[in-house]
């Protein structure tokens, strides 16, 4: 094993030792120390654009402000997190961004769920001193899966960097400058016409409600949904994610940085793929076919026709003349109960998988 | 085996510490995204790539070194790699003494598998495959990754137990961020064949050729178990062909979908007398069912999947059974009371807890422990943390064992007749049959339709041009699709993704199988393109 040096520094009158090359943000938390960010996902590279993870560090005499995602916790680096000075600065930067992001939460999707929202209401910020009514809106795309509002965007640039640096796709970048910036394609073309997988990785990590999940627009919001952690039931990745539910419904799925074994990431199929769920056309009643024709049954009838048949099968032609396929798309206790079923009940060891892949 | 397991050796966090990737026959961006991701991550950290693949895929475009090798060469390829370790005296002979047997035999083997000979096969230059051993072989950690691309042939097996070679002869396995990583394909195919369903074996790998595994369980479920050996699924069709088999109960798979020559397989499945299909959509293979049970989603049942990585992780129940559907662990518990033989339990974990209690791999791993994250078996009690990679120190069969495997061409190649080679595969926007993402609108909206990737000079050739209707046929029938013209796949291959009923790509792949796995050779056929006139 390579040893680590490690670094001492105080945060807030507590001695935090970390590992050397951990920023003042990382140490912080370590110990539990909360420092409120925007532009900050640890899926990423610190980026520092937004500013409201300040903190005031002690140099000699006096003391600076600095952001606290990309600067190296340092040996005796002395640091307050809740300083009247850092207090007050950080309420002047969410001011300046809220002076140009719209108010309209109450139809927000990402209402309950939006960062800018919280500190907004953790800071008391009601007016702003610089507000300047946001152009843009929802945009045209035809793409099914990402709905962007450019009105929203507080340019923390996550979306374009979890795209170029997560999913190395670079479909998307900052376009224009000064106060004309936006993000988005290029020349503002659909999704669809870019390289752009649909994976939905930018809707991820957008801390406000300018990328939402366009298929559950309108379908409840944060603090509607149940969300059930399980498991992505596509690929063998086997990702860990949230089934998100409102009544019997699953409006969406997430999930969170820090889960095994993709931190946050999900695919398309596993973010967007869920709709198959509440589909018209799946299997609602057992069918038993009739001259040719399937015709709906009760359990009992389906049920009890398939152990008639399976047992006067066995009797007449023996039970190796029966077999039973399993499948990768079931649970593992699903499995085990076929392959029990296959040599206790029927009494073969005529059990398979057909993909064997 | 050659290792004595056939799962990944190290865990998808072991990924981005990875020095060296030699990915073959296998695309993560596509089929495995989120490893993707993770290898993204290693080579971003300067990662060496070295990509083995017909087709020339993200991961090729980013390689140090890209191998076109031609599908079904892939032995030549491997073997020749070992050739050029031991002529440069690059093996690890300290671990080849201490930890494996049959070098000698596996030397005296490759010797005249020279990388010039190997050329002449795979179509990759000589010069190439030299500078892939020395990358390899001299890299500090080295890991070997490989999907259907390296198992879906006649020579399946041999093939791994090739690769497996390779990690031998350098000592490049049983450390962090080196091995040999088969990733899986569907989800939880770890934890179909983990669970047992496979005629030779229990769940756990407790093989039914030892008689105290039989007589274990027999205890255990209370029951007399038969001796006779179990058929497997490609034997089962072939006793359906003869007239010699009578009832099948398919759950949660579409064969007519999945299985090559589907003409066959609709043939075989008309035989029986009785065809029971549990599912959550009518699949091809539902039509012809006397009976359909409809299952519930992932959604609505509780229960585990095994990932890739050997990880048992949580399913949960989301919502309630859409209409008068049941999960599929109930059916087959209602199913089995009605024939005489009691399956009574109130929950899968239930079900859950007897699985642990039966097999040592799973022993220490219960619904409490993995609430927030799964566990790697092997995990032999409750107080073992997992296993993060596999055969540290020994291997599960002791020493590792060399292979000597020569080359066995596939079971069809391509003929004056049909005279391009079609290989088959998968697509990031969907899954298997695609029953599932074909009725997502988000996916769809990306691709909704097959084709076939056709290379450039093949398509001039054949007067066809980029998003033409063709028709593609082999010797087992044909399938009406668009080309996509490009370079991405070499001269004289086809590819088509195998997602598409309407044009079921395995009308034309052929019931051939690999000797050991019975794994069907979905990547290599013989095909001809011609233009619908
Ligand atoms: S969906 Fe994925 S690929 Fe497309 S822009 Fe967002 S992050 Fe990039
Ligand atoms: S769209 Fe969201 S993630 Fe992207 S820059 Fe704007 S606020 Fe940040
Ligand atoms: S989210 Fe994508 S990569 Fe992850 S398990 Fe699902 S299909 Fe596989
Ligand atoms: S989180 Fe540090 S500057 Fe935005």
């Amino acid at each position: 094993m390579v040893m680590i040096p490690k670094v001492k520094l105080n945060i807030d009158g507590k001695t935090v030792e970390v590992n050397k090359g951990k920023t003042v943000l990382q140490a912080a938390n370590s110990v539990g120390i909360r420092i409120p960010t925007l532009c900050h996902d640890p899926r990423l590279e610190p980026f520092a654009a937004c500013r409201v993870c300040m903190i005031e560090i002690e140099r000699g005499k006096s003391s600076a402000l600095i952001t606290s995602c990309n600067t190296e916790a340092t040996d005796g680096m002395v640091i307050r997190t809740d300083s009247e000075k850092v207090l007050k600065t950080r309420k002047m930067v969410l001011e300046l961004i809220l002076s140009d992001h719209p108010r309209d939460c109450m139809t927000c999707d990402k209402c309950g769920a939006c960062k800018l929202q919280d500190l907004a209401y953790e800071y008391g910020v009601r007016e702003s001193r610089f507000f300047e009514s946001p152009g843009g809106g929802i945009e045209e795309d035809r793409n099914p899966v990402i709905q962007k509002d450019k009105s929203k965007c507080i340019l923390c640039g996550r979306c374009i960097r979890i795209c170029a640096e997560v999913q190395q796709d670079y479909a998307i970048d900052f376009k224009n400058r000064g106060f004309e910036t936006e993000t988005g394609t290029p020349f503002g073309k659909s999704l669809l016409d870019t390289t752009c997988v649909l994976c939905g990785q930018c809707v991820s990590t957008c801390p406000v409600g300018s990328l939402v999940e366009k298929q559950a627009v309108g379908k409840g919001r944060d603090w509607e949904f149940k969300q059930v952690k399980t498991t992505c039931a596509y690929c063998g990745v086997g990702c860990t994610m949230y089934l998100n539910v409102k009544g019997n419904q699953v409006v969406k799925v997430t999930s969170k940085t820090g889960s095994i074994p993709n931190d946050g990431n999900l695919c398309v199929k596993g973010r967007f793929g869920y709709d198959f769920i509440h589909h018209p056309d799946r299997l609602k009643n057992p069918l038993i076919k009739k001259n040719g024709k399937f015709e709906d049954a009760t359990w009992d009838e389906a049920l009890n026709l398939v152990a008639l048949k399976l047992g006067e099968i066995k009797a007449k032609y023996g039970a190796d003349n029966i077999g039973v396929f399993s499948s990768s798309r079931c649970t593992n206790e699903e499995n085990y109960l076929a392959m029990k079923f296959a040599r206790a009940a029927i009494g073969t060891n005529n059990v398979d998988q057909c993909a064997r892949t | 085996m050659s290792f004595g397991s056939g799962s990944m050796t190290n865990s998808i966090s072991e990924i981005k510490d990875c020095k060296l990737i030699f990915l073959i026959g296998g695309n993560p961006t596509e089929a495995h995204p989120i490893v993707g991701l993770e290898m993204k991550k290693a080579l971003r950290k300067g990662c060496t790539f070295i990509v083995a693949d017909p087709r020339k895929i993200w991961f090729a475009q980013h390689s140090k070194l890209y191998l076109p090798v031609r599908p079904g060469t892939d032995n030549w390829l491997l073997n020749s790699i070992a050739h050029v370790i031991i002529a440069e005296g690059l093996e690890n002979k300290e671990f080849i003494k201490t930890r494996t047997e049959g070098f000698e035999e596996l030397k005296a083997f490759v010797k005249d598998i020279t990388p010039e000979k190997a050329s002449e096969f795979t179509g990759i230059p000589a010069e190439d495959i030299r500078q892939a051993a020395r990358l390899y072989a001299k890299s500090e950690k080295s890991a070997i990754f490989y999907t259907l691309g390296i198992t879906e042939h006649t020579c399946g097996t041999d093939n791994v137990r090739t690769i497996a070679n390779l990690a031998l002869l350098t000592g490049h396995i049983g450390k962090s961020s080196t091995g040999v990583n088969p990733i899986r394909g569907q989800n939880n195919v770890q934890g179909a064949t983990d669970m047992g369903c496979l005629p030779d074996r229990m769940h756990g790998y407790q093989y039914l050729s030892d008689a105290a595994v039989v007589e274990k369980f027999e205890k255990a479920w209370d029951v007399k178990l038969s001796r006779t050996q179990g058929a497997t699924s490609p034997t089962m069709f072939e006793r359906m062909d003869k007239g010699q088999f009578k009832a099948l109960y398919v759950i949660g798979e579409d064969p007519v979908m999945s299985e090559p020559n589907q003409d066959y397989t609709i043939k075989g499945l008309k035989t029986l007398e009785f065809l029971v299909v549990q599912d959550i959509f009518m699949s091809e293979t539902a039509k012809y069912a006397d009976v359909i049970l409809p299952a519930t989603s992932f959604s609505e049942k509780d229960g585990t999947f095994t990932n890739t990585e050997r990880r048992v992780q949580r399913v949960r129940k989301a919502i309630n059974p859409i209409g008068n559907t049941k999960p599929d662990w109930q059916i087959i518990c209602e199913l089995s009371n009605r024939m005489g033989y009691k399956m009574d339990y109130p929950s899968p974990k239930e079900v859950w807890d007897e699985i642990a209690s039966l097999a040592p791999l799973f022993a220490g791993i219960n619904y409490a422990r993995i609430e927030s994250n799964g566990i790697q078996w092997p995990c032999p009690d409750t107080k073992h943390p997992g296993t993060k990679f596999l055969h540290e120190g020994k291997f599960t069969r002791g020493l590792g064992k060399f292979f000597v495997l020569p080359y066995r061409a596939p079971a069809e190649s391509p003929d004056k007749q049909y005279p391009l080679l079609l290989t088959t595969g998968r697509t990031l926007y969907h899954y298997g049959a695609g029953t599932m993402t074909r009725r997502s609108a988000g996916i769809i909206h990306k691709t909704n339709d097959c084709f076939v990737e056709v290379n450039q000079q093949d398509a001039q050739e054949l007067g066809i041009f980029d998003g033409e209707m063709v028709r593609v046929a082999s010797r087992r029938g044909e399938i009406t699709t668009r080309a996509e013209v490009s370079d991405k796949v070499k001269k004289g291959i086809i590819w088509i993704p195998m997602h598409f009923v309407e044009a079921a790509v395995n009308k034309l792949t052929k019931d051939a199988y690999d000797n050991i796995t019975q794994t069907a050779e979905y990547k290599v056929c013989g095909a001809k393109i011609e233009k619908i006139i």
